[in-house]
């Protein structure tokens, strides 16, 4: 059983800015970004109800997102086409315009 | 607030990448975990959540397999696959035989 996927690669996408305890699988250091879908790399239990030995099910979209490092770090000294890939899961995720 | 282990993207010094031996205490760490996760007694998740609610100082002082073997600890007490008043009096008994720590 698993969450229908929401995202088609391409689109772009935020991380959603929240502070929640427990096991997060969404880095600090990336929420509130905006980025772009890279891929759907499938869906697995979520591992921040797996934390608490609860089923995690349905299981959730994990995609791979590409972040402009410029956008990420203001002090950035490499190329303005690099990007970092994080691979986060939907439920982390809402539409950017 | 950013919790202490979620350090990615923040300043750190040069990444160490010499090879180290392991103690046998650590490879039974590993062998350890590895047997509960095979048996169902235990999910890295869990183990990572274990590990990340250590304090920080802790986090910080400890090793990686005493990070593990405190969070595996942890795991099954939570699990009552063990209780603490058996864990202490078996660690009390391991301290008699070996001399006291």
């Amino acid at each position: 059983m698993s969450a229908a996927p929401r995202f088609q690669p391409g689109a772009r996408v935020r991380v959603r800015r929240a502070d929640p305890p427990g096991h997060i699988r969404a880095p600090w250091y990336i929420r509130g970004s905006t980025g772009e879908i890279e891929r759907l790399c499938g869906a697995f239990p979520n591992p921040e109800e797996l934390a608490y030995s609860r089923p995690g099910l349905p299981a959730q979209p994990l995609y791979r997102v590409r972040f402009r490092q410029r956008e990420l770090w203001p002090d950035y000294a490499g190329a303005a086409q690099d990007t970092i890939e994080v691979e986060i899961y939907q439920h982390w995720l809402e539409p950017a315009g | 607030m950013r919790q202490h282990h979620d350090m990615g993207g923040s300043p750190a010094g040069p990444v160490e990448r010499k090879e180290h031996d392991y103690a046998l205490w650590e490879k039974r760490v590993d062998a350890l975990m590895v047997l509960l996760s095979a048996r169902g007694l235990l999910r890295v998740d869990e183990l990572r959540r274990n590990i990340e609610a250590l304090p920080p100082d802790a986090y910080d002082r400890m090793s990686y397999y005493e990070r593990w073997i405190s969070a595996i600890a942890n795991t099954l007490l939570q699990r009552g696959l063990v209780t603490t008043d058996e864990l202490g009096r078996k660690m009390s008994e391991i301290e008699a035989r070996e001399g006291g720590a």
